[in-house]
């Protein structure tokens, strides 16, 4: 039989990759079930092809209608719905004075997410380093259910906690402190709101929800670390520090940037926490702590508005703010599992990190 | 590596793990404080009259639309998303041509990463409208079986690629056509992970909202059978929408709605992790 052949030629280890019978081998229930599965398989990917394609089709009018816009102004208004005119804009027509532009948005959507990434990453390494290396076995089981935790809690949770408990507190005892430091650094002079509301308090609760993508990825690397390779350092006498430094993180780098990369794509598409915390506001953040709003949350928050657009162009526009965020998602999470794909991507997280 | 003084090298190693502490300390810190945070606002204003009137209630207003709401979205993507996860996991552990489902498995996972506010437009756009379904039942089971699909066709390959390789080698001996051995020797002990990724799933779609603002839209009023053109209320809008009125009284409704949310989401989840241990045990048992 093709099964018995195929494993005596050596094929490796893995229950899930042994047998692969040719369609000769099935039964008739073994083709129907095969034909099934495999239809049910493809449907992520039919989902989104669906979900590329609408989004697509949707944004072109707004595409052509803003042209340049979208990227140069920091204007959304979805128009005069009352005027008697239209604008007309590279032939297609909107309501009077609509202007599309999303640059708020990109703004709001790049800098609360890179601060979150550049917190999140040295968090996440070093509190699994310290997981793993450092904390007795025993513990190390009801530590890491902590991670599962941060990672289960629904966005809504989040924007609920950073909006009545994190942002207050923020704003009473942490702020005036970080403000000493506009002298050096402008951008953390205030104000701020007095509960908290703004860019910084949002990328403080986007860093603890993607923690547990980079956190369960770098856990899994690091077991996976050969233990002669651990014990070879320590017998020359390295200290457990330089056995880290110089084994352990050439080891899960790889794996760091790429789940980074996830990390990354999931701060950028965050919906409702950052809806609930960053204020949304129309305008670019007057500092680190003002308020404004992601693409996301921009998308979330004018739809409503956007759906009495008779024109129909509002909902169009926003197609194209969401066709921008599936576009630089998509990317940071191709290039995540690209860049660790040949290594060993199955340690990648599907989803939230759970 | 360079000679260092011996001092300085401890000095050294004692900072880096004084720092990777205070990592753990700032993962595990917030983790407590969210939930305890949120559970210590939704305390006082837990009351049994929640569960027994609606949102519509002028006077004593309650969470039972929305409860009932979030459980019917909880059946709901059980049935739809269930069986497709569970024989897409199937097909990539057990009759995947190795590139076909590589391929697969990487659009089911990119399609994971898709901004869950994206997925809510894309199914207003074609659900709602497109098909003319209206804010419905269906158009938000829809758009969240699609969310958590990914997650449950994960679970499924990975539970079934743990039954050991004795188990598939003894079954082919004896001759056991392909769809006999998933069912009585593949699936009995992958059962449970699966169950776990099940469970998993449905908490996951529970505390979602971005999906289902514009395809369930909301209701004050209890679920019915009515699939099509009859908008639906969940918890997480209540903790939405609610927290930003200016009333005490609708203020305490989405602090509830918070607690509620995240009591019933930590017991789905510590539920699932309590069976796949036990599937764990059970699992090295079978390896002969």
């Amino acid at each position: 039989m093709i099964l018995v052949r195929r494993r005596a030629g050596g094929l490796p280890a893995g229950p899930a990759r042994v047998a692969r019978p040719a369609s000769a081998d099935l039964s008739r229930g073994d083709r129907i079930l095969r034909w099934v599965s495999g239809a049910a398989a493809t449907v992520p990917f039919a989902g989104l092809t669906v979900i590329v394609v609408i989004m697509v089709i949707w944004a072109i009018p707004a595409i052509i209608y803003s042209g340049t816009t979208f990227f140069t102004s920091t204007k959304f208004f979805i128009g005069n719905l009352y005027a008697p005119t239209l604008s007309v804009s590279n032939g297609i027509s909107a309501p009077h004075g609509a202007i599309y532009g999303a640059l708020t948005f990109i703004i709001g959507t790049l800098s609360s997410s890179l601060i979150a990434l550049v917190l999140a990453v040295p968090i996440s390494v070093g509190g699994v380093l310290m997981l793993s290396e450092w904390i007795p076995r025993r513990l190390e089981g009801p530590l890491s259910t902590f991670l599962e935790l941060l990672a289960g809690i629904p966005s809504v949770v989040f924007g609920f906690w950073g909006l009545t408990v994190l942002g207050p507190l923020l704003a009473q005892h942490v702020f005036p402190t970080l403000a000493r430091l506009g002298v050096v650094i402008p951008f953390l002079k205030g104000p701020w709101a007095f509960n908290g509301q703004g860019l910084l308090t949002a990328s403080l609760v986007l860093t603890l929800m993607i923690i547990p993508i980079i956190a369960s990825t770098t856990r899994e690397l690091v077991k996976r670390v050969p233990v002669l390779a651990r014990e070879g350092a320590l017998a020359l006498g390295m200290t457990r520090y330089e056995m880290v430094r110089v084994v352990i993180i050439p080891y899960v780098r790889t794996g760091i940037v790429a789940s980074a990369l996830l990390g990354w794509g999931r701060a950028l598409g965050e919906t409702i926490a950052v809806l609930l915390i960053i204020g949304m506001a129309n305008n670019p953040p007057a500092n680190a702590y003002g308020t404004t709003s992601t693409l996301a949350s921009g998308i979330a928050n004018q739809l409503d508005a956007a759906l009495s657009d008779f024109t129909g162009m509002a909902v169009r526009a926003i197609a194209e703010l969401g066709l921008f965020l599936l576009v630089i998602s998509l990317l940071t999470n191709l290039a995540g599992r690209l860049v660790i794909s040949r290594v060993s991507g199955d340690a990648l997280p599907v989803g939230r990190g759970i | 590596m360079a000679y260092k003084r011996p001092r300085l090298r401890h000095l050294r190693g004692g900072l880096f793990w004084v720092l990777c502490g205070l990592a753990l300390a700032i993962i595990v810190a917030p983790a407590v404080a969210v939930v305890v945070g949120v559970l210590i606002k939704a305390a006082p204003v837990l009351k049994l009259s929640l569960l027994t009137n609606t949102t519509q209630d002028v006077q004593n207003p309650g969470l039972q639309n929305a409860i009932l709401g979030t459980l019917a979205f909880a059946i709901g993507v059980l049935v739809i998303a269930g069986p497709i996860g569970i024989l897409g996991g199937i097909y990539l552990a057990e009759f995947a041509p190795r590139r076909y489902g590589g391929a697969m498995r990487f659009f089911s996972a990119v399609l994971a990463g898709v901004p869950s506010i994206v997925v809510g437009y894309v199914a207003y756009v074609a659900l709602v409208v497109g098909l003319n379904w209206g804010y419905s039942l269906l158009s938000g089971v829809v758009a969240l079986s699609l969310i958590i699909l990914p997650y449950i066709i994960k679970t499924t390959e990975v539970s079934l690629a743990q039954v050991p390789r004795s188990l598939r080698e003894a079954a082919s001996a004896l001759g056991l056509s392909r769809i006999t051995t998933i069912r009585k020797v593949l699936l009995p002990p992958a059962l449970p992970g699966i169950v776990s990724g099940l469970v998993i799933a449905v908490a996951i779609s529970t505390g979602e909202t971005a999906p289902l603002l514009f395809t369930a839209n909301w209701s004050n009023f209890n679920p019915t059978p009515v699939l099509f053109h009859n908008p639906v209320g969940y918890l997480t809008y209540v903790t939405y929408y609610y927290i930003g009125q200016p009333s005490a009284q609708d203020q305490a409704l989405a602090s509830a709605a918070a607690g509620i949310t995240i009591l019933m989401i930590l017991l789905l989840i510590f539920g699932g992790r309590l069976i796949t241990a036990r599937q764990r045990k059970m699992v090295a048992r079978l390896d002969v």
